[in-house]
C-alpha cells in the first residue's frame, strides 16, 4: 500500500494536521506559549515547550473539531500535569460547546505509557479529569480514539481509550492497563515475561484487541486508512450503548470462565467468541 | 496478609452501615450496603479482599476484571433506579484499594475495559446528579483508585500512615524510572506530586477534607461521628456542583488551572 503514506511515522503535530481538513489547523497552547512542566527541571529532566501534547482546532468534513494528539517521543508520551491538563481542558471545552449548541467533534491520538512518574499524583489526577471529560462529551458527540503505535496506550490512559465511543488501532498498536515490566515486577516472570515480544503482542496487540471486540476497527498503517476509519466512526454517531457500559455481557463471560488455566490466544478467542445472551 | 476481617474497607463499611445486609448477586470482593445519612438513604460501596477470588491475581483487595465490571453494574443500576427521582441518592465509595490486579488473564481479558466500566459509571452518576463521595480510609493506588473513587465530587482522606495515594507502587516505580527504591523515596520526599504520604498529597488540592481519626483500624464512636458530619457536609456541597472544578485551587496544582485559563482564552 505504497500509495498511502505511513500514519505511524508521523509525529503528533503531523497526525493532527493529517486528520483535520486541509488548511483548517490551528494549534492551541502551542510551543510558543511556553507552558511547560514545572516538575521536570527540578529532577534534572529537560522539559519540552509543548509538554508533549498537541491540541489543534479545525474542521473535519467541514464541521468544528478538536484533535488532541500525544507526542509519544517525549517521555514516552507520559501524562504530566501540563500535558494532562491540556487534554482535559480541550475535552471540557468541547463538551461545553456541545452543551451550548455548537457541535464540536473530538478525536484523540493516544500514544502513552500512562502517568509520568516524575509527576505521579498530578498525572493521575489529570487522567481522572480526562476520564470525567470523555464521559461528559461522549453524551453529545462520538469521542474517537486512535492508537496507531508504536508506543501504544497504557496505564490510566488505557482506561481513557476504553471510555471512548469508538477505538481505531493498527497492528503496531498495543492496548493494555499494565505495562509488561510492571506486571513482571508485581507478579513474576512466570506470569508475564516482559522480554517475550511475540507473547506481549499476542495478549495486547491491535490484532487480538480487534478480534476480541475491545476496539472497533483494525486498519493498515496509512493516513487514508486511518482517516477513513475515523470518518466511519464519526458517521455512526453516538453509540446506542458505550462499550464501558456493557457490564452484563462482560460479567457473564468472565464469571463463567474456567480460570484454572493460564490465558493464551486460544483462551482469549474462546472467552470473547461465544455470544452470551 | 490482608483479609476481609482486617481490611479497612470492610471495617468502615460495617461501621458506616451497621448490620445492613450486603447487596446480593455480586462478586464477594465488591460489597454494597445501604445506610442512612441525615435521614436520607445512601449507598456505600467497598472493594474488599476475597481469598477465594475466581481470578487469583485479585485476592488481596485489588480491583480486577470482576471488581471493575461489578462496580460498573452496581453504580449503573443505582443511576437507573433513581432515574425518575428528583433527588438522587448519594453514593459513597469507601476506598481501600492496594492496586489494580496485575496478571496475564487480566491483560488478556481486557482489565482496562473493566476499569473503564467502573470509572465511567461513577462519572455518569455524578453527571446525573448523584452526590458521589470518595472516603479514603486506606490505600488509593493507581488504576484501582481511578476505577473506585477518583470520579467523586468530593474526596475525603484520613490523615494516617496507612493512607497512601499514588500512581505506582514503590518497587515498580523504581524499576521504571531506573532508580533504587531508596533514591526514589529520597526524591519523592522533595517533590510533592511524587510523595506517597497523604500529607504531601493534601497539598495538591485534590482533597476536600483531611481527617484526624484516632483509630482507623478500630474506629471509636467519636471517629464515626466525625466522619458522618463530614460526609453530610460533602453531600450538601456536591449537590451544588457536579463538576470536578473544586480540585483546581491549590498552589501545587496551579499549572492545571493556568492551562485551563489559557485554553479557554484561545479556544
Amino acid at each position: 500500500m505504497r500509495n498511502d503514506r505511513s500514519f505511524i511515522e508521523l509525529r503528533a503535530r503531523e497526525r493532527a494536521h493529517a486528520l483535520l481538513d486541509e488548511g483548517s489547523y490551528r494549534e492551541l497552547l502551542d510551543p510558543f506559549e511556553g507552558i511547560m512542566s514545572p516538575w521536570l527541571p527540578q529532577q534534572g529532566v529537560v522539559p519540552q515547550s509543548d509538554d508533549g501534547m498537541v491540541v489543534a482546532r479545525g474542521t473535519i468534513n467541514g464541521q468544528s473539531a478538536v484533535v488532541i494528539a500525544i507526542e509519544g517521543t517525549f517521555q514516552g508520551g507520559s501524562m504530566g500535569e501540563v500535558s494532562g491538563a491540556k487534554m482535559a481542558a480541550a475535552l471540557e471545552l468541547a463538551a461545553e460547546d456541545n452543551r451550548n449548541g455548537i457541535p464540536t467533534q473530538a478525536v484523540l491520538c493516544l500514544e502513552t505509557g500512562g502517568v509520568r512518574l516524575q509527576e505521579a499524583n498530578l498525572g493521575l489526577a489529570a487522567i481522572a479529569d480526562i476520564h470525567a471529560a470523555i464521559v461528559d462529551l461522549r453524551r453529545y458527540t462520538p469521542v474517537v480514539g486512535i492508537v496507531a503505535g508504536t508506543v501504544g496506550c497504557f496505564g490510566g490512559m488505557s482506561i481513557a481509550a476504553a471510555l471512548c465511543s469508538y477505538l481505531i488501532v493498527t497492528r503496531e498498536a498495543r492496548l493494555g492497563l499494565n505495562g509488561p515490566q510492571v506486571i513482571e515486577q508485581e507478579a513474576g516472570i512466570e506470569e508475564y515475561d516482559s522480554r517475550d515480544r511475540p507473547f506481549i503482542w499476542s495478549m495486547t496487540g491491535g490484532e487480538i484487541r480487534a478480534e476480541s471486540g475491545l476496539v472497533d476497527a483494525l486498519v493498515g498503517d496509512g493516513i487514508n486508512a486511518v482517516k477513513a476509519a475515523m470518518n466511519d466512526a464519526i458517521a455512526k454517531g453516538v453509540p446506542a450503548q458505550d462499550r464501558s457500559d456493557k457490564y452484563e455481557e462482560y460479567l457473564a463471560r468472565l464469571t463463567q470462565f474456567d480460570t484454572r488455566q493460564q490465558a493464551d490466544t486460544a483462551q482469549i478467542k474462546q472467552l470473547f467468541a461465544r455470544e452470551v445472551k | 496478609m490482608m483479609t476481609q476481617s482486617n481490611s479497612r474497607g470492610a471495617i468502615w463499611l460495617e461501621k458506616l452501615a451497621p448490620n445492613a445486609p450486603r447487596m446480593s448477586g455480586l462478586c464477594p470482593s465488591v460489597q454494597v450496603a445501604d445506610g442512612e445519612l441525615n435521614g436520607e438513604s445512601v449507598r456505600f460501596i467497598a472493594v474488599v479482599p476475597d481469598a477465594n477470588n475466581h481470578y487469583p491475581r485479585a485476592v488481596k483487595g485489588e480491583v480486577g476484571l470482576l471488581e471493575g465490571w461489578t462496580l460498573a453494574k452496581v453504580v449503573n443500576e443505582t443511576i437507573d433506579a433513581d432515574a425518575n427521582s428528583d433527588v438522587k441518592r448519594p453514593i459513597i465509595a469507601v476506598i481501600d484499594v492496594p492496586s489494580q490486579a496485575y496478571g496475564r488473564r487480566e491483560e488478556a481479558f481486557g482489565i482496562h475495559q473493566a476499569l473503564a466500566g467502573a470509572a465511567g459509571a461513577y462519572a455518569k452518576a455524578r453527571l446525573a446528579g448523584h452526590p458521589v463521595i470518595g472516603l479514603i480510609v486506606g490505600k488509593a493506588m493507581s488504576g484501582a483508585f481511578l476505577a473506585h473513587g477518583y470520579q467523586a465530587n468530593r474526596l475525603i482522606a484520613f490523615n494516617d500512615q496507612g493512607v497512601l495515594v499514588h500512581a505506582m507502587g514503590k518497587d515498580s516505580a523504581a524499576r521504571i524510572t531506573l532508580r533504587t527504591v531508596e533514591a526514589l523515596e529520597k526524591l519523592a520526599a522533595t517533590i510533592p506530586p511524587m510523595a506517597y504520604d497523604v500529607s504531601n498529597y493534601a497539598t495538591l488540592g485534590l482533597l476536600s477534607d483531611l481527617l484526624n481519626i484516632s483509630n482507623p483500624d478500630a474506629p471509636t464512636d467519636a471517629d464515626l461521628a466525625q466522619v458522618l458530619i463530614i460526609l453530610q457536609q460533602s453531600v450538601r456541597d456536591a449537590r451544588l456542583d457536579p463538576s470536578l472544578k473544586n480540585r483546581l485551587g491549590a498552589e501545587n496544582r496551579r499549572s492545571s488551572a493556568l492551562v485551563r485559563e489559557r485554553m479557554r482564552a484561545s479556544w
